[in-house]
């Protein structure tokens, strides 16, 4: 991505958003020039485009790994480890990325992600899976996904309890049961065929990281062409006004918090396969990671306005910095840091470009 | 002291120099020019009455004079000296005060943390609590409240003891001027007469206030002069209270200076046939009680009544947005389920809501996905939106009611009041409704886009939808609506043709039998 189309972006954001790469006539009308440079900015200021300031982030970092790290680094091995890594908190970022467009968050999806790894494990359940098929174990977790997220959207729709605090104890107790299940012990994986699809290769690349490709592309769908997404913008943009328009605010808010449940058990079993193993400590911090991943790509923590491909970008941020880091042996305490100087800046950022949009 | 020797008292003082003189005020927002040349002189020790319709520019005006609104042109005197006022601190410097109608206290703190609130009594950072609870207690006993415990947490407290804090928090600075924003509309009768004590005893003490109220018995009982303000102007200021007949007053308010222009009923409309929406017996909580409605198709019936009367809860509660208490909601002869919007939606209701920008609509997103939100199934196949169609359809019905600047793709909020209220409308024209509530469908809209408004009102009466439309604004509510229903704290009081009723006439209704 060029960098002139980095200011020229940002600038246009708002109605490059409404129009997509199919219709940008009106919007890029104002900013002038030909036909052919107006739609060539328009491709920009959608998609891809409009995260250059993201795109920028993550080569400079990928620049720095080169030089610090060699070849270490710039290798098709690392780069698919780094992806590898990405699948996992990926999948989770972009179902944290729905709840937080549509005016809530999940503190609980390192703990969904935990209790699905354990359920999914349990003696009984690979014993089922050996007899049938491990489609069985996939299964599981997606109804503890799924059962998860109810309980979250019902009590936050219905129950009328704030999220944070709704997820909070979510976050607790399923880590909880989590551990009571598996007696705080790690459960090796036996079905054979389950590690052997997700680790698969597909053109070189690993099975679950086409998932989390799969699942990016969905969410991108859904949240950009669908009524679910228009929804979801509405109900966290302005609950009141959606609700005075005949959205089904409720309803829809606990579909939100069952997708993110859904996201979780497929990180779940994503890293149950790459580790063969189901834990109670699987996904330990995860709600911090999507978190941040989330914001730094743009969307906004209050809601009404979310993007996917920053989200990815996010998401790749954070594993690049994490890679470059390791290879580079300098501790996880160093990186912890500079995140949180990232999260801080990027945010800064966003607050700027917002008050520079309002006071037009 | 007794009332007869103030009122005495404030007219020998009837020539002394003005504490607060206002000139030729003007304040703007996008769209509308809230305040168009407003004058106003208060005197010390007296009780100056400001009085006006809904949207007339008072509460504009009081914002104005505390320091929330910058004016945009004017100029204001204090004690004969020209002054501006750039923030809040700053009048209450020069000592104004304001109690606004919501009260701004903080509900988990005491009273004397409330009255200290801001500029707190502490030696070293310490709070030295004790010095502000008596001096609260000083305070409560110069309002002549010593029941109130200064150590009382104000959650605790009735609203009229609420008020009594608000006001002993404004003395607790050097107050020369007060301006009490309707207070009485929270209070019964007896609360009323000892805020009027209250006053009493600071006009005495010199303090100058400005009182806003919609209560003309009030006005004639504690006021000294009378500021009328209509459409953002002063039209008559310093009348004497004692001299002005009420029907002057009403005439002053209601006198016309712009003249909207609304379109002629067709007066086609076929009452022998089932009304599309009936309401009977409809209620909620202690809000309002009894309402029975019935709109004909083609038919528009207006509301009217003052703010706070229960007008925009009983349009609320007829969509299902609030959960009725008692009675019943039909449309086309199909009850709909209590609290249910999706219901009401799906049977062919349509809200405008009052407060557009909060209720309304989604400011940041483009004008088109606004009008299409009601509609979205219309435009999807197995929940994939057709954006094409989608657009196209937005653009025909914004180009059809004329929204200005052209292009749908532009975020909403950037659009005029006038603008976004026909995005709101295109919004149910798209869904093609049944019946149509309109709450305040003028409310920040200006004069040009009214008259547009207005006739888009009347055409879709004509295409057969029944109208519910809701306004403080008496004059809008005669020359739209076909029926007009007067409602007064939570009941209808009146119902009867417009054309049998004129602008004092609906005024009266809706103002008299207070307990002053």
């Amino acid at each position: 991505m060029s960098s002139p189309g980095v200011t020229e972006s940002q600038d246009a954001e708002q109605p490059a958003r409404a129009a997509g790469p199919e219709q940008p006539h009106e919007s890029t009308r104002r900013t002038g020039g030909g036909d052919l440079s107006t739609r060539a900015l328009s491709l920009l200021q959608t998609g891809v485009g409009r995260n250059a300031g993201l795109v920028v982030a993550l080569l400079l970092l990928c620049v720095v790994g080169a030089f610090t790290a060699g070849d270490r680094f710039a290798s098709t091995d690392n780069a698919l480890t780094i992806l590898r890594l990405a699948a996992t908190i990926g999948v989770v970022s972009i179902g944290m990325t729905f709840v937080i467009t549509g005016g809530g968050i999940d503190l609980s999806v390192g703990a969904i992600l935990a209790l699905s790894s354990v359920w999914c494990t349990t003696l009984a359940t690979q014993v089922i899976a050996e007899d049938t098929h491990w489609i069985v174990m996939a299964g599981v977790a997606l109804l503890v996904g799924i059962g998860c997220g109810l309980v979250n959207g019902v009590l936050i729709s219905y129950g009328r309890v704030v999220p944070f605090i709704a997820t909070l104890a979510m976050l607790a107790s399923a880590r909880g049961l989590a551990e009571i299940i598996s007696l705080r012990r790690t459960q090796i994986v036996t079905v054979p065929g389950f590690r052997d699809f997700f680790t698969a290769r597909l053109l070189g690349v690993e099975v679950q990281v086409w998932l989390f490709a799969l699942v990016a592309v969905i969410g991108w769908v859904v949240l950009n062409r669908t009524t679910f997404g228009r929804r979801t913008i509405a109900v966290g943009g302005n609950p009141e006004a959606a609700r005075l328009a005949g959205i089904n605010v409720r309803r829809h808010t606990v579909l939100l918090y069952v997708l993110v449940g859904v996201c979780c058990a497929i990180a779940a079993l994503m890293l149950v396969a790459r580790t063969t193993t189901g834990s109670s400590t699987h996904g330990t911090l995860y709600e911090l990671d999507a978190i941040a991943a989330v914001v730094i790509g743009g969307t906004l923590l209050s809601g009404g306005r979310g993007t996917i491909v920053g989200t990815v970008f996010g998401v790749l941020i954070f594993t690049t910095l994490t890679n470059v880091f390791t290879l580079n042996n300098r501790s996880i305490s160093e990186q912890s840091l500079l995140k949180g100087a990232i999260i801080v800046v990027a945010v800064l950022l966003q607050q700027r470009l917002a008050n520079r949009k309002s006071s037009e | 002291m007794s009332t007869a020797t103030d009122r005495d008292d404030t007219a020998t003082r009837g020539d002394s120099r003005p504490i607060l003189e206002m000139h030729g005020i003007v304040k703007e927002f996008p769209g509308v020019r809230a305040l168009d040349g407003v004058d106003l002189d208060v005197r010390p020790g007296e009780v100056h009455c400001l009085l006006g319709q809904n949207g007339a520019g008072k509460s504009t005006l009081i914002k104005v004079l505390s320091a929330s609104y910058q004016p945009d042109e004017g100029t204001i005197r204090w004690d004969g000296e020209e002054v501006s006022l750039p923030t809040p601190v700053s009048a209450m410097k020069l000592g104004i005060s304001t109690i606004y109608q919501e009260l701004d206290l903080v509900p988990g703190l005491t009273v004397a943390e409330n009255v200290f609130l801001g500029h707190e009594l502490s030696r070293g950072g310490i709070s030295q609590t004790a010095t502000a609870n008596s001096r609260t207690r000083a305070l409560l006993e110069r309002l002549g409240h010593p029941e109130i415990s200064a150590t009382r947490l104000v959650e605790t407290l009735s609203p009229a003891s609420q008020q009594i804090v608000s006001m002993a928090r404004a003395l607790s600075h050097e107050t020369k001027l007060l301006v009490l924003d309707e207070p009485s509309a929270v209070l019964d009768g007896e609360e009323v007469e000892n805020l009027f004590h209250v006053m009493e005893g600071l006009t005495a003490e010199g303090v100058a206030i400005v009182y806003i109220s919609h209560r003309l018995e009030e006005i004639r009982r504690i006021g000294d002069r009378i500021t009328v303000l209509k459409d953002g102007a002063t039209v008559a200021t310093g009348l004497p209270v004692s001299e002005t007949p009420t029907s002057e007053l009403i005439r002053l308010m209601t006198g016309r200076s712009i003249e909207y222009v609304f379109p002629d009923r067709t007066g086609r409309v076929d009452t022998s046939t089932d009304p599309v929406l009936k309401v009977e017996g409809l209620a909620l909580g202690g809000t309002f009680s009894g309402v029975d409605l019935e709109v004909h198709a083609g038919e528009i019936v207006g509301l009217a009544g003052l703010v706070g009367a229960g007008r925009s809860e009983i349009v609320e509660t007829v969509y299902g947005a609030r959960r009725a208490t008692a009675g019943t909601v039909t449309v086309d002869g199909k009850k709909l389920r209590r609290g249910s919007v999706s219901a009401a939606v799906a049977a062919g209701m349509g809200l405008c809501p009052e407060e557009r920008k909060s209720q309304g609509l989604l400011l940041g997103e483009p004008i088109s996905n606004n009008v299409t939100i009601s509609s979205m199934g219309r435009f999807a196949r197995w929940g994939f939106l057709r954006r094409g169609d989608e657009k196209s359809e937005a653009e025909r019905l914004t180009e059809q009611l004329d929204v200005r600047p052209r292009g749908v793709t532009r975020p909403v909020g950037k659009l005029s009041g006038g603008n976004q209220q026909k995005v709101v409308l295109a919004r149910w024209l798209l869904r093609g409704c049944r019946v149509l509530l309109l709450d305040e469908p003028t409310r920040g809209v200006d004069v040009g886009a009214r008259s547009e408004i207005y006739a888009l009102i009347r055409s879709l009466a004509d295409e057969g939808v029944a109208v519910v439309v809701v306004s403080s604004e008496v004059e809008e509510v005669l020359g739209l609506a076909d029926r007009v229903l007067v409602v007064r704290e939570g009941r209808v009081v009146h119902e009867s043709a417009a054309t049998e009723l004129d602008e004092s006439r609906v005024l009266d209704l809706v103002m008299e039998g207070k307990v002053a």
